[in-house]
């Protein structure tokens, strides 16, 4: 019966899933200018990536220019693949009363909101495979084509790193049920990110303290980590992956606290 | 068994409250000056299984707030609820399969996306199998006369034409017990009546509960057999709109036409003469004096048509909310 149950439970949440993402891919095929303006404004890896190679400072930290140009350009494929707004559009959704039927439903809104996500994801490939060809067709000497089974391991720690960042994300998203503008916090959140997560440089090129230091924050597993491993450069592999999982599971919980406190809030402020 | 049962119920928001311009800007960030609002005042009422309610009141008066209680969106500062057996703040999964409510001036359709889209994700939200939301969505598009609005985008429709489409995304689970918050708000006059005999056949063949706001009187005499005044969070009428016209309105319009012509002077001891043009007369009578004067009337004149009639049921509700003021 408990096994009966769970697969019931398990079909409807597969089925929901589904029909989620299909009316959130048909949205974004909707909204194909924005999503390809949006693909195209996530080029600050490339232009890092030409500062770098213009510097010798690189090789200070043992990175040729190949190693530069393939760590740069994995921070691209990651980066277009683990933006998040939910701030913005959970504020959105608050101030204009779009949450209250979404409470009404037998489904926590928040894989209106992950779902959202990944179809806007699923929708940036053919336009991030574009921009890849283009970049090697100019410079075919950094082409790279990383095992298969690297790649099914690389999509994984990426949609792990992206679930860490939406749940961050998330957890502060929730404090719309209680401020009016939540989102000016995402701007906060992102100068960590910029620094820490080896967007700007790799985390290599900091000082051994600091590097030290960074590791203990979730920055490095959103975007360095990955990233890395796309490269084809060195990485504790398992090391990461259990790190990887330990935020995952810490921002599960902050996320499901602050959504509990959230609505409570939210239903006793007047909804 | 009751199906929607309140007793007691109050809800109090707590408000800041900002004096205008610099100062009161800057006196506000140093100091909050936060007041409690009571929306609703203790009040109580239940409704059986396959009512019909109207729930009238001035902006302000705490419908939408009360409305929220029920449905579990908003917790009660106090007092007790129970919908279809359910604690509604709890929002328990399988009480949300059985409620739903529509608010006239929010909106739940993806809004650039046609309708069936969103009719598609509410059935895969509520776990209905895809033939029978097919046939669900036939069913109740053929009885809000929907067709081709059904692929055609949201923001392409016209206001009556998405409000039909969210009446039919709210019910698509059929749910026994619905809250309706203003469902006509906007709409023409064929478009009020559409929804109205939507409604009136969905309660008939669902059996469903239905508690419905409105500020269009029509709404509530053609959908109501019962009806809750509220006023600055207080219930003070519970029963038929009948009820409400007799015990708030003591008097009944009567419009005579006479064989002939007669003065003014005759009529005017018998209750205020509200307009007298040749032969006709309009007459406001007190309830308690209606027989006598018609008994009067009947014997001294040569009377050619008779009519009584109750005033206007929109003239009565804004008397009763402006002399409760």
């Amino acid at each position: 019966m408990l096994l009966f149950n769970f697969r019931r439970k398990a079909r409807r949440f597969i089925l929901t899933s589904k029909s989620l993402l299909v009316s959130q891919y048909s949205l974004m095929i909707e909204y194909r200018v924005e999503i390809i303006l949006w693909a195209l404004s996530g080029v600050l890896p490339l232009i890092m990536l030409s500062l770098w190679l213009g510097s010798s400072a690189a090789s200070v930290f043992g990175y040729n220019n190949e190693q530069l140009t393939r760590y740069f350009l994995s921070v691209f494929v990651v980066r277009q693949f683990t933006a998040v707004w939910v701030m913005v559009s959970f504020e959105e959704d608050t101030i204009e009363g779009r949450i209250s039927p979404y409470l009404l439903q037998p489904i926590t809104p928040f894989w209106r909101y992950y779902y959202s996500h990944i179809a806007e994801q699923i929708s940036r490939i053919p336009i991030v495979l574009f921009l890849l060809i283009v970049f090697f067709a100019c410079f075919p000497s950094s082409f790279w084509f990383p095992s298969l089974v690297n790649i099914a391991l690389f999509l994984v720690i990426m949609y792990i790193s992206f679930t860490i960042r939406f749940l961050l994300h998330w957890t502060f998203a929730m404090l719309s049920f209680s401020f009016e503008r939540a989102s000016s916090l995402e701007r906060l959140l992102m100068i960590p990110y910029l620094f820490l997560s080896g967007l700007l440089a790799p985390i290599d090129s900091f000082p051994y303290l600091i590097q030290k230091i960074v590791m203990f924050t979730p920055y490095p597993y959103l975007l360095s980590f990955p990233a890395k491993f796309l490269a084809g450069q060195e990485v504790n592999f398992l090391r990461n992956i259990y790190i990887l999982i330990l935020w995952l599971t810490i921002f599960l919980i902050t996320g499901i606290l602050a959504w509990k406190r959230g609505v409570r809030e939210y239903s006793s402020m007047g909804a | 068994m009751s199906c929607i049962s309140v007793l007691g119920l109050s809800k109090t928001y707590f408000i800041t409250n900002k004096k205008p311009g610099l100062r009161g800007a800057i006196s506000n960030f140093i100091r909050k000056e936060v007041i409690p609002v009571k929306a609703v005042d203790d009040i109580s009422f239940e409704i059986n299984p396959g009512e019909i309610v109207g729930f009238i009141g001035p902006n302000g008066a705490g419908k939408t707030t009360t409305l929220k209680m029920l449905c579990g969106l908003i917790h009660p500062s106090s007092g007790e609820l129970r919908v279809s057996g359910y604690r509604p703040q709890l929002r328990k999964p399988a009480f949300l399969n059985q409620i739903t409510l529509v608010m006239g001036q929010k909106q739940q359709l993806i809004w650039d996306l046609p309708p069936l889209d969103s009719f598609r994700v509410n059935a895969a939200v509520y776990g209905i199998p895809e033939a029978e939301a097919s046939r669900r969505i036939t069913e109740l598009s053929s009885m809000l006369d929907l067709n081709d609005e059904l692929t055609r985008p949201v923001r392409k429709l016209s206001l009556g034409q998405r409000m039909k489409a969210e009446l039919l995304a709210s019910l698509l689970h059929r749910p026994k017990v619905l809250f309706l918050d203003e469902p006509s708000l906007g709409l023409d006059v064929n478009a009020q009546a559409r929804v109205r005999e939507f409604l009136i056949e969905y309660n008939r063949i669902y059996k469903a509960t239905i508690l419905l706001t409105s500020h269009y009187m029509g709404d509530i005499t053609s959908l109501c057999k019962r009806v809750l005044v509220i006023d600055k969070g207080k219930l003070f009428h519970d029963g038929s709109l009948d009820q409400l016209t007799n015990r708030f309105s003591p008097f009944r319009s009567v419009k005579i036409k006479f064989s002939e012509v007669y003065p003014r002077s005759l009529f005017t001891k018998l209750g205020t003469v509200e307009h007298h043009d040749q032969s006709i007369l309009k007459l406001k009578i007190k309830r308690t004096q209606l027989s006598s004067s018609l008994s009067y009337l009947l014997q001294n004149f040569d009377i050619i048509d008779l009519e009584i009639k109750d005033p206007p049921i929109e003239q009565l509700i804004r008397d009763l909310f402006n002399n409760n003021r």
